[in-house]
Parts: C-alpha cells; structure tokens; sequence
C-alpha cells in the first residue's frame, strides 16, 4: 500500500445506505426505514467536520456505521484508501486502534463495576500496548491531560460528576493512541458551564495531537465553536455542506436557513425575521418523494419539481447544497 | 397594587439523615404580574425546578416548604391554604407544563379524554361539552384535525405534539399562571421555536403570567421580561433580561455568558467557569460560587446578601455596587 498523500482525505465516506427493515407480529414486511440514504462526505487529517441535524435525520446511524458497530446496507468507508467494511477480524481491530468514539452518555458508556483507571487501561490491554507499569502510568497521564488528578485511577464512575465522566470517556478514547475520534453529542447531556470546559479541551486534545474529528451534535452553536466544515443531515441525506462559516454565516439550503434561524441566541440584539417551520419532520420510513424537505418548505419557488425529483447536492458560491432553487435566498 | 403572584423567602428542607438538613432552595424571593415572563435560570441542582413545586406544594416528601416561607396568589397566603383550596389552584389558577411530556401523559387514555379530564376537574359540564372543549383546545395550541387528535393515543403524536397537548391541559382551567418547567428540552430546535412562540402568544392573548424555568440563555433572550439567575438554592441576580443582558453583574452570570457558544459573532474561545455546581451538602457558609469565582477575596467568606447593581437590578456579589 503506498503513503497516503496530503491530498488524499483521511476519511472518505461515499453512497452510504443503511436502512432497517422490521417485520410486523404477521410477518408481513414493514417498509424499511431509510435511517442513511446516501450520504457521502470527506474528512482530512487534524479537520473536525461537523455533522449536524435534528432526531431521527441519521446522523447517529452515519457514525455508528463508520465504526462498525452496525453494518452498512451499501457503500463505503475508506480510511486512508482502506476500505472499513470489508476488513476482516485482525484489520478491524488494528482500525479499532485508529478510530475510537466518544459518546453523549458518560454514564451508560462506563462500567459501574470498573475503577477508572482499569476502564481507561482496557483498550491498551485489548491491544497490548506497554506492560502493566507502563499502562498504569500512562493512566495518570491520561487523567491529568483530560484536567483530572491522577488519584482518581482507583475510583468508581459514580464517584463523579456528569463532566468528569465525559472526561473519563474522552482519555478511554485517547489511551490508544487513535488518529480520528468519532464525538456523538460529546457535551449534549452537561450543563453549560461544564460543556464549556469539554469544547475547550476537545479543541486543545486537537491541537496537541494533530487528531481528527467526525463531530455528530443537534447543537449549532455547539458545532459551529468546533468545527471546520459542516454537513447538514435531513431524513438521511446531506442537504448542505462546506466550510462553517459558509453555511451558518449564509445558508442556501431552506431547511439550513430554518434550522439557523431557530437556534436560540443567547443574545438580545434583535435578529432578522425568526422562521418557524411548520409540523415536524417526516417519518424516515415514509419519507416524501423528491425533495424531502417539500413539506415543510418555505422557499418562493418551490414547485412540482420539489414534490417528483429528488435534487443532488451540487457546487453553489463554495459550498454544496441540495436544492433545486438554492440559488435564490429563501 | 397587590402582585398576582408574591413569593419571599421560599425554603425548602430535606433531611440528609444523621439530623441533618439541607436547604436546596434557600430564601428564594420574586414577584411575578399579570401578562409577564419570568424566568427562573440556572444549571441542573440550582434549586429551580424544586421552586416551580413549591409554589404548587408539590414538594416531594420528606422534603417541606419551611413554615417562615411567604407564598401570596393575589395576596392570599398559598401556604394556609387546605388540601382541597389547594386543588383548586393546582391545574386551576396555576397550570403547570413539564419537559417530558411523554411521562406526565397518561399512555393509556385517548387524548379526548384526558384533556376532557382537565376541563371537568375545574367546571361543571358534561362530557360531551368538556370534549368539545377539548376540541377547540387542541386547535389553540395549533394541532391540526383537532376532532381526529382527540381519539388518538399520547405514543401517536411525536415530541412536539405531546408537549401541545399538556400546553392545553394546562390551559384548560383557564389559569391565571402558567409555570413553564424546560417546555422545550427535549425538543428539537425547529419543534422548540414553535412551542415558544405558542407560549408567547398564549401570554398575550390570555394575559396570563408565565414562569419560564430553564438552564438556557437562549430561551430567555426571546421571551422574558425579568429574570432570576440561581446558584446553588438561591437567586444570585435579578433584573429585567434587558439589563442581565446587557450588564451581568454577578460572577456567576458572566460566566454562564462566557460558556454559551454563539452562532452570529467571531468565533472566540469560551472561557468557561472552573469547576462544577457543589452537592447542597457541600455549599460553603460564604458566598456559595466563591471557591469557583475567578473574583474572589476575603470578603466572600461571609456570605453576601442582594446588592443593588442599578435600580431595579441585584446581584449577590461583594463586588456589586458601591454600598459598603
């Protein structure tokens, strides 16, 4: 296998598909729910890319799936050139080294029963790194990267509050070493004192380590503080991505432009008109034909074509949006 | 003019065993009128939701609101009141909405019914009338097909829905307060914007009084006229939203600020606030955000009380105003 140029992404993700199908109690076969239905995007070495959306858009499905904790219907996952879902046993744990995920939940995510330290050194052991000394100590280098004294190696998940367990979680992620961390709502569940705190290490984790980050959030404001690029999910698909402040400074797709809009602003300068989209999005198992944002669509055009043809993403003013009339600003 | 509303030093005591007790409310005192927002903001522990009980009696045991409290409804004391006075102001002249609307909806009863249920605890009518009533309910919290909505079961609606659903349950005594406990949370942001714009235009039409109780600034910004911000059971600042906004003046707000990311603005590192929210059974006897204030100093051992930043505008900070 040759080097991976600078050019090449990290991770390239193209036509990825995972729907499930559910019988009903006769046996009958349900519609499949469309979770991810084609959703293609890269990600360079040290880049964060935020992935963002509401419930139910996919998001989750996209990063579980790259890990392998659930297997694609279709497409691929290329890390450097590698292809993730055919690797066999060996390769996949040699790719577990590389990849690692944080998740929003820092209290289903430890083991009750397991000091700190033996949960942060279990990936180690798993890949045999270092001897025992050595895995122990690079435990109180862990905790005291992740802001956390070292003595707390030999106490319990409940001993802790709801950010020291996500800091927990975060130096489980680090003790192996991995080049990309896949953050599923890392800061969702803290309070906002603490999110903070976390935002800031993640960001400085980064810097130190050159890592790279797929950050799934519903959060905008949250994404926009780390990321990079961002890619806007809606019933399964990418509606819009580029750079950050592309997208949230001007946003072309109408679903993009409502979602920013409906962000709360800590901040009482008042702002442009707010739009409020009516009804809730669609079910993923029944999701509307040609463009499926039509039914909530505020856009001046939108017409027929929205309700038959599906629009591709496509090159716009240095972003890509998937609207058929995105060059007029709803 | 007698407030709708009147509460002054609210405390509430558990025991902790060993003949301890804590106060996770602790002299909590505002005012809340006719046609306002008030809202009471702070992060998980603060003593917030616990408050929004109170006023209620909801207290869950062994906890109790302390008999020094002062809770006035129009200028009659709430804290006298029977257990069946109480009734009437429960879900009567105080609605109440929760964030998790999934749970506070009985999953076994159409929705018809249960918002029937609400209109006949309150007035005498039939069950068809209180259906009806239902009915017109449900299309002032913006349900479309109403007479189809009221058949149906709670695990039928999505998120959104739910939450309207206990917005008209709430509405169906016709209450003179609404008190808002995270309405929006466990709501995405486009079904958020929604709720908070029915709440807003349910204020105006009705003239009726919310509390809005939420951790997010964001929430505030929009709807509030006042605002208390709470720090471990007690209000560290209280003003109009308009000034906390524009001129925070207890640490502890400027810090929530500092810790919020923006969308609109230069994209700036957050200067969060050191350190995590103590257990109740870990406040200090001073000033309680002192061991994670970036300000303090000796003074702070001792506990301050609300100091007048501007008129109209407290904090409870040493540092505030220029009293000695």
């Amino acid at each position: 296998m040759t080097a991976p140029s600078s050019s090449t992404p990290q991770l390239e993700v193209r036509d990825l598909v995972k729907h499930y199908t559910a019988r009903s109690l006769l046996g009958r076969a349900a519609p499949p729910v469309r979770a991810v239905d084609g959703v293609s995007f890269t990600l360079g070495r040290g880049e964060t890319l935020g992935l963002v959306g509401e419930s139910g858009c996919g998001k989750t499905t996209v990063g579980r799936t790259i890990i392998r904790l659930q297997e694609p219907t279709s497409g691929r996952a290329l890390l450097d050139g590698t292809d993730i879902f055919t690797l066999g046993p060996d390769a996949l744990r040699a790719f577990r080294r590389r990849v690692q995920m944080i998740f929003q939940d820092p209290y289903g995510s430890l083991n009750p029963r397991m000091m700190v330290g033996d949960a942060i050194a279990e990936g180690m052991e798993i890949h045999r790194i270092g001897t025992r000394p050595q895995r122990r100590s690079r435990v109180a280098t862990l905790l005291e990267e992740v802001g956390l004294d070292a003595s707390y190696a030999t106490r319990y998940p409940h001993e802790f509050s709801g950010g020291q367990r996500q800091r927990i979680g975060i130096a489980r992620a680090l003790a192996v070493e991995p080049e990309l961390i896949i953050c599923d709502e890392p800061v969702s569940s803290l309070d906002v004192s603490v999110q903070a705190q976390v935002l800031n290490l993640l960001t400085d984790l980064q810097r130190a380590r050159r890592l790279s980050y797929l950050f799934i959030a519903h959060d905008l404001a949250v994404v926009r503080q780390v990321a990079d690029r961002i890619a806007v999910m809606y019933l399964g698909r990418i509606v819009e991505t580029g750079a950050a402040d592309k997208v949230l400074g001007a946003p072309r797709h109408p679903y993009t432009v409502a979602l920013r809009s409906a962000v709360p602003e800590a901040s009482i300068v008042p702002t442009a008109g707010r739009i409020v989209l009516g009804g809730d999005p669609p079910s993923p198992a029944a999701p509307p034909p040609g463009c499926a944002f039509h039914t909530r669509c505020f856009h001046p055009r939108r017409d027929e074509r929205c309700r038959t043809e599906r629009p591709e993403l496509r090159p716009l003013a240095g972003v890509q949006v998937a609207c058929h009339y995105a060059e007029t600003t709803p | 003019m007698t407030s709708l509303l009147e509460v002054r030093d609210l405390r509430v005591s558990f025991p902790v065993g060993g003949g301890r007790t804590i106060h996770p409310v602790d002299g909590v005192s505002f005012t809340l009128e006719r046609g306002r927002t008030l809202a009471l903001v702070g992060e998980s522990g603060c003593g917030k939701s616990l408050t929004g009980l109170a006023l209620l009696r909801l207290v869950p045991s062994p906890g109790r609101v302390e008999a020094s409290s002062v809770i006035r409804l129009d200028g009659k004391d709430l804290l006298s009141f029977n257990e069946e006075e109480m009734r009437e102001v429960r879900g009567g002249r105080i609605g109440m909405v929760f964030q998790d609307p999934m749970t506070s909806l009985n999953p076994v009863l159409a929705i018809g019914d249960q918002i029937g249920e609400a209109v006949r605890a309150h007035r005498k009518v039939s069950r068809g009338e209180a259906l009806s009533r239902a009915e017109s309910l449900l299309s002032e919290v913006g349900i479309a097909d109403p007479s189809r909505r009221l058949r149906e079961y709670p695990h039928q609606l999505s998120g959104g829905m739910r939450q309207r659903v206990m917005i008209a349950i709430a509405l169906a005594a016709e209450p003179e307060i609404l008190i808002a406990d995270e309405p929006t949370t466990a709501l995405d942001v486009t079904v958020q914007a929604q709720i908070l714009e029915l709440l807003d235009r349910l204020r105006s039409q009705h003239g009726m009084a919310v509390l809005l109780i939420t951790h997010d600034l964001g929430v505030v910004a929009g709807r509030a006229d006042d605002m208390c911000v709470m720090y471990a059971g007690q209000v560290v600042e209280h003003a109009s939203t308009r000034q906390v906004f524009e001129a925070p003046a207890h640490p502890y707000t400027r810090g929530l600020f500092g810790s919020v990311p923006t969308i609109t603005g230069p994209r700036e590192r957050l200067t969060p606030i050191a350190g995590s929210v103590p257990p109740p059974t870990a406040w200090p006897t001073g000033c309680r955000f002192a061991p994670r204030c970036p300000e303090r100093f000796d003074r702070c051992d001792t506990m301050p009380p609300l100091r007048r930043a501007a008129p109209g505008h407290e904090s409870r900070c040493w540092l505030t105003g220029d009293e000695p």
